[in-house]
């Protein structure tokens, strides 16, 4: 087997293939189905109509996107550097707890701020939170040649032990009747519904926007430009005066700082205290989206809707006919998989020989 | 300070560290023989999950216990194969490549584990595998076959790492694929092979947690222990000595944080201790860092006739 360089690509192949091998990936998944002794196209049905099918399906797949498109961004920015940040699950929630250290924790001691002054503050706290997370992996990455991948990835679990400790001691609410629970957000720090009677708030408009940020960062910065440079051959890169090491750190404290604010939006939109559950994966799914949407940011936006829209379907599909929830996981990362290949068919041919 | 000398002292301890090692010796093992075939692999965490989960069910459906090993071996194999395609067949990134499988290998298993036990709360159990006690070995005698098993397999894998033209052609294959090629060793072929042996060692390290360690499958039971792998074989410079050392070294302190742990006199939170085996990982990495030398191919893919 030999794999031959296209010559050129076509626009539509580039989006179409993620689209078949999704496509493929829900086709196979179908076995999973069967084996879980269902019948097949009703499981799709009600997993798609649990996902996108009334008012309250969309509203539910839109709030559960929103950390799932930060994460996906925070993965889109550092892997575009070949920066490969396997941390934004201990990111977000390092954004989480800066958030509510910030927004809950200065009741009672005369130290009062206006919620306009607060918020900006506790937003700032949870970017620096989640940047300076993956500064360190990033910088033993790039001066002594320390596996980011796997630093990265230990930190995640250092963290969560981490949050445990907290929330076991100096940050629990003891009103929580002893559940490991930190103190909550002060109400008027709370982000604002987008639909009245749903649980969608305002972090969609921050999770879109960033996405389009990072989108013109990108396209229309020198920093963006350096970034594309590193990923396509640091070397090359390095020689033709890229600075790297200063785009390194750049993309590791926007990367952290992206899955710190995913943190922070879950607590100011959604739960506005942090639990060791607050995350199911956002970190690791992020990866995937990213994936996904072919290192695209605006992709991002559809791709984390898309997988939103499995989680959240798989949840109504599930108790309806009893087919277990990871099949979601199963299709996220059957999906993954499948992308990459399909991917490197629009770049390559295989010959066989 | 009497405290630490009387854990030191009980022989408990030591059977705790030797019993804490073996998924990791197992799962260093795995790791090193794809590194040193020039291919990182980050499915080990996933492999550990379904190799933990398909070696229990098939124990559980009446598969001897050494079946049990087999077929987690085996589903190591599988998943090892998906990698070699997808890294060494396609040349994807190998660090998106094996993160993937992870994933995939631990969501099949958690939705096979649901499928197979749909209602049940607490979870079932095997009867796992009993201690060598006819072992006239003090520590050892306390151990189950498995581990006799991982600590005999550290010396065979050197003696065919440096002693076998086979671990000559791994080698060269993991250094230089352009000069193992011209010196007739196809490089497809003999990665391919080493990424499946050593996932096959994955898959038997997530047997030992089910039918070793414990005699039932947990949700989260592997809990990073894969990834720690990929950190020692990092400390042990690549080589399967050194690794041993590694994973006893990283069990010591795992054992002992639990004691102090239990103790009661524990004047941290408990979760403090438990970050000791990362934290000790990440200061493993930074202090080898310098001086790794890491196999020259490592992460490269491959293409013929492509430079």
């Amino acid at each position: 087997m030999r794999l031959e360089r296209r010559h050129e690509t076509s626009r539509a192949a580039l989006v179409l293939a993620p689209v078949g091998a999704v496509a493929f990936t829900m086709a196979v998944s179908a076995l999973l189905v069967l084996w879980a002794g269902a019948p097949v196209g009703r499981t799709y049905a009600l997993l798609l109509q649990g996902g996108f099918g009334s008012v309250f399906a969309w509203s539910e797949t839109l709030t559960r996107a929103i950390p799932l498109i930060l994460t996906g961004l925070a993965a889109t920015v550092a892997f575009k550097a070949r920066l490969f940040n396997i941390g934004a699950e201990g990111q977000l929630f390092a954004g989480a707890l800066a958030a509510v250290a910030v927004g809950g924790m200065h009741g009672g001691t005369g130290f009062e701020l206006a919620p306009w002054v607060l918020f900006p503050l506790m937003m700032l706290a949870a970017t620096v939170a989640g940047a300076l997370l993956l500064l360190g992996p990033a910088l033993m990455k790039n001066k002594l040649g320390v596996d980011e991948v796997v630093t990265t990835l230990l930190i995640n679990f250092i963290v969560l032990l981490g949050v445990s400790a907290l929330l076991d001691g100096p940050m629990k609410d003891p009103a929580a009747m002893g559940w490991p629970q930190s103190v909550s957000l002060q109400s008027d720090l709370e982000l604002g519904k987008l639909v009245a009677q749903t649980r969608v708030h305002t972090g969609l408009l921050w999770a879109v926007s960033l996405a389009v940020m990072v989108w013109a960062i990108f396209k229309y910065t020198v920093l963006g430009f350096d970034i594309r440079a590193m990923g396509a051959n640091a070397r090359a890169a390095a020689f033709a005066g890229v600075p790297v090491t200063r785009t390194v750190v750049m993309v590791a404290l926007l990367s952290g700082a992206l899955a710190g604010l995913a943190g922070a939006i879950e607590v100011a939109g959604r739960t506005s205290y942090v639990t060791l559950d607050m995350s199911p994966g956002y970190g690791y799914t992020g990866i995937v989206i990213a994936m996904l949407a072919g290192l695209h940011p605006l992709g991002v936006i559809a791709a984390g809707v898309f997988v939103a829209g499995v989680l959240v379907g798989a949840d109504t599909m599930s108790r309806a006919v009893g087919v277990p929830t990871y099949i979601a996981d199963v299709i996220v990362a059957a999906s993954l998989i499948a992308v990459l290949v399909a991917t490197l068919l629009t770049q390559y041919r295989v010959r066989m020989k | 300070m009497t405290d630490l000398l009387d854990i030191l002292a009980n022989p408990a301890f030591w059977v705790a560290v030797l019993r804490i090692a073996t998924p990791l010796i197992l799962g260093t093992l795995g790791v090193l023989l794809c590194e040193r075939a020039g291919v990182l692999n980050l499915g080990i965490e996933g492999i550990m999950v379904a190799g933990a989960f398909t070696g229990w069910l098939a124990v559980y459906a009446g598969a001897p216990l050494w079946a049990g090993v087999a077929v987690a071996a085996l589903t190591g194999m599988v998943f090892g194969l998906l990698h070699a395609f997808l890294t060494v067949g396609l040349a994807l990134s190998q660090h998106v490549s094996g993160l993937g499988i992870t994933l995939l290998a631990t969501a099949l298993s958690y939705f096979g584990y649901r499928v197979s036990f749909p209602k049940v709360n607490t979870p079932p159990t095997i009867t796992p595998f009993a201690p060598m006690e006819w072992l006239p070995m003090p520590i050892l005698n306390a151990q189950t076959a498995l581990t006799l098993f991982a600590l005999l397999l550290v010396p065979a894998i050197g003696w065919v790492l440096y002693r076998t033209p086979l671990g000559l052609a791994l080698r060269m294959v993991g250094e230089n694929p352009q000069a193992a090629e011209s010196q007739g060793v196809s490089v497809a072929a003999t990665r391919t092979g080493a990424i499946v042996a050593g996932s096959a060692l994955m898959g038997v390290a997530g047997s030992f947690l089910t039918l070793s360690a414990f005699n039932a499958f947990f949700f989260n039971m592997v809990n990073g222990r894969g990834w720690i792998c990929v950190a020692l074989v990092v400390f042990a410079s690549w080589r399967p000595g050194k690794a041993l050392l590694g994973a006893l070294l990283f069990a010591f302190f795992d054992a002992l944080q639990l004691r102090l742990q239990q103790s009661g006199d524990a004047v941290l939170p408990y979760q403090i201790y438990l970050m000791l085996p990362y934290l000790l990982s990440i200061l493993a990495l930074v202090l080898v860092a310098r001086k790794a030398s890491y196999p020259q191919a490592l992460m490269k893919p491959y293409r013929k006739g492509e430079r």
